[in-house]
């Protein structure tokens, strides 16, 4: 057992927390207050390799592994979690699925760019009429010559807004149901592709997060990713991947928070003394900051199990459930903390309560985590 | 294809650095390190004078083997190659002594120019960039806030408190840089996974030897050595008088001056 980072994820984590202190914490409150993400941060998120971390550097990633962007993933969540999806469902949700399922020639057609800093991806599975029960997806991919034509309507799609690649999902059997369902790559700008605005919510608001319509998209077989009939196995495994990341960004969400409150309770003083000499103070912050280590062991140990390639649907559904959990209560104590500066919208403590809340719902709910670590126990 | 060299030093990453009472000098343990602000602007223009004019940039450091993290940074952002310069016999050297073992290395790595920071925040005495370029007697600028390649020259831009300098000097040179010269680019996330897979080149004592006098290297070859180090007191308020006449305050002093021996 070693609870140790490497000298190397040190340095990764060095790089994360300084970008993301001097970079995106800057730009948090204001892109919250817009609902509209900077495409200039984008660019140099790019540039820093921060949407390619665990992919091979021979296609253009930053080679590192699954624990290095669990990293990444609480670095930027600290100071802005709308960071945090927008990497998260790029890298665990659209790259990683053409890693895994493409062929050669796709992950050069399509993964590279969107690893090597040229491209933004996204994941369009969710439809108004199929959440967690995924497999009520209604969109329809017709095989036509040698092409398909995807008809049908994604909601909730982070990234959407500016994305150049959608990895879509859409029935070519509906006869089969969910073993009727593949995944494809539509690119930005196609006729017959049309984005909404964006979806105004509670949190993450800077993150890009519309409506998708398809309407008579036509693309090449080529951009099919895996078999016809492998979509719904593509996804899940996608999803239980990208319950890393949202582990690792609850964990990121909850330190912010109780980072910024721990500055805050040294400084505030009332009835003659900081607010810190308080045992209230004190105790809160003891099992806060407890919670949040064991919240991100379970990430870790989760990352671990991906990198060494053994199974990690269960360890990640519980991390996400516990991070999840974790980043909703301490953001809710640390605004009580802060009392009435906490609530205000001029401290960071208010954003990161309304941006927890999604943590608990996104990229499979809490109900849905214990499905999953339920049905893995094989309790029926 | 121009060969540049730049000289960096690991530094605690603290105003509030702590002194070992015994020794005079810094304790390290527990400190975080960094690249020194004004050596990491010189890595930086390297880099971009690298991406102009075509060529390789070498980082040398010289410190304990702790110190080949501040390397893998540098690489990290984007150097071709890194040296550490590292024995115990190095242990101790004042910036005579530094200058010294860091001229002999860079007479063995080769160079066409070499960048140092002017100075470095632990010592703050800006003499060890100075000193190499009089070891290697090469022209040396220091203070740049500019510089620019023209063929066979540098044109550095040299800051003095009320006015510029620019000069011309012909390679090879030394160049000692503020921290004004160059924002640092950060690392790429490949750039760590490559720097550390990349090996560290590290010269000691024994590859050394050969370009320098022993006896003027380490903590007994240093002609100057630390007699007291101390953290500065902060001024207290001074003694305010009032409701005196003139008199009485030429008089009281006076007597203050006399008290305390400066009249």
């Amino acid at each position: 057992m070693n609870f140790k980072l490497s000298k190397m994820q040190l340095l990764q984590q060095e790089l994360f927390r300084k970008f993301a202190e001097n970079e995106i914490k800057p730009l948090a409150h204001d892109m919250d207050e817009a609902e509209q993400y900077s495409m200039e941060l984008l660019e140099k998120l790019q540039t820093c390799g921060f949407l390619g971390v665990p992919f091979p550097r021979e296609y253009g990633g930053g080679g590192g592994d699954v624990l290095s962007y669990a990293l990444c993933m609480e670095e930027v969540s600290k100071v802005d979690a709308s960071t945090g999806i927008t990497i998260s469902v790029h890298t665990s949700l659209c790259c990683y699925s053409i890693f895994e399922h493409g062929a050669e020639e796709q992950k050069e057609a399509f993964l590279r760019p969107l690893i090597d800093g040229s491209k933004v991806g996204c994941f369009g599975l969710t439809e108004p009429g199929a959440g967690s029960d995924a497999a009520g997806v209604r969109t329809f991919a017709i095989l036509d010559g040698d092409e398909y034509v995807i008809n049908g309507t994604k909601v909730f799609t982070t990234n959407s807004g500016f994305a150049d690649s959608f990895l879509v999902f859409a029935l070519t059997d509906k006869s089969k149901g969910m073993k009727g369902m593949s995944a494809f790559i539509v690119p930005k700008g196609i006729p017959g592709l049309t984005v909404s605005s964006n979806i105004p919510r509670m949190g993450i608001r800077a993150a890009s997060n519309c409506e998708v319509a398809y309407e008579n998209v036509r693309i090449p077989v080529f951009n099919r990713i895996g078999k016809e009939g492998d979509g719904f196995k593509i996804a899940m495994q996608a999803l239980d991947g990208g319950r890393i990341g949202i582990g690792a960004q609850s964990v990121g969400i909850a330190q912010g928070a109780l980072n910024e409150a721990i500055k805050y309770v040294k400084e505030r003083k009332q009835f003659g003394r900081p607010i810190s000499a308080f045992q209230n103070t004190q105790f809160k912050i003891a099992e806060m900051q407890t919670k949040i280590d064991a919240a991100r062991l379970l990430v870790w140990r989760a990352a671990n199990a991906k990198d060494n390639h053994e199974s990690y649907s269960s360890e990640a559904a519980m991390c996400k459930l516990f991070a999840s959990d974790v980043a909703n209560e301490v953001t809710r104590i640390c605004v009580q903390l802060m009392g009435g500066y906490g609530y205000s919208r001029e401290y960071s403590v208010e954003r990161m309560m309304r941006d927890a809340k999604i943590t608990e719902i996104y990229e499979g709910t809490s109900e849905v985590m214990k499905m999953v670590i339920a049905g893995n126990m094989k309790i029926k | 294809m121009m060969k540049i060299v730049v000289c960096i030093k690991q530094v605690p990453d603290t105003t509030e650095v702590k002194l070992d009472p015994k020794t005079n000098t810094l304790i390290r343990e527990g400190v975080p390190s960094i690249i020194n602000p004004d050596d990491k602007a010189g890595l930086e223009a390297a880099l971009r004078l690298k991406a102009q004019v075509g060529g390789t940039v070498t980082v040398v450091s010289m410190g304990p083997p702790q110190a080949d993290v501040a390397l893998r940074e540098a690489l990290a952002m984007g150097c071709d190659e890194a040296v550490l310069l590292s024995d115990r016999a190095f242990g101790g050297s004042d910036t005579y002594a530094t200058a010294t073992i860091i001229a002999a290395a860079l007479k063995k790595i080769g160079f066409d120019l070499i960048i140092t920071g002017r100075q470095a925040i632990d010592g703050d005495t800006a003499q060890v960039g100075p000193q190499i370029a009089e070891k290697l007697k090469i022209p040396q600028i220091s203070y740049a806030e500019e510089i620019r390649n023209e063929g066979e020259y540098m044109i550095v831009k040299r800051q003095y408190e009320d006015r510029y300098h620019t000069l011309k000097v012909k390679l090879p040179c030394l160049i000692t840089a503020l921290a004004e010269l160059a924002k640092p680019r950060y690392m790429t996330v490949r750039g760590i996974v490559g720097a550390y897979e990349a090996d560290i080149k590290a010269l000691n004592f024994e590859d050394l030897k050969d370009g320098f006098n022993p006896d003027y290297i380490g903590l007994k070859g240093s002609p100057t050595n630390v007699w007291r180090s101390f953290t500065k007191e902060a001024k207290g308020n001074g003694i305010k008088l009032t409701n005196l006449s003139a008199d009485e305050a030429v008089a009281a002093i006076v007597a203050k001056l006399t008290e305390i021996n400066l009249i």
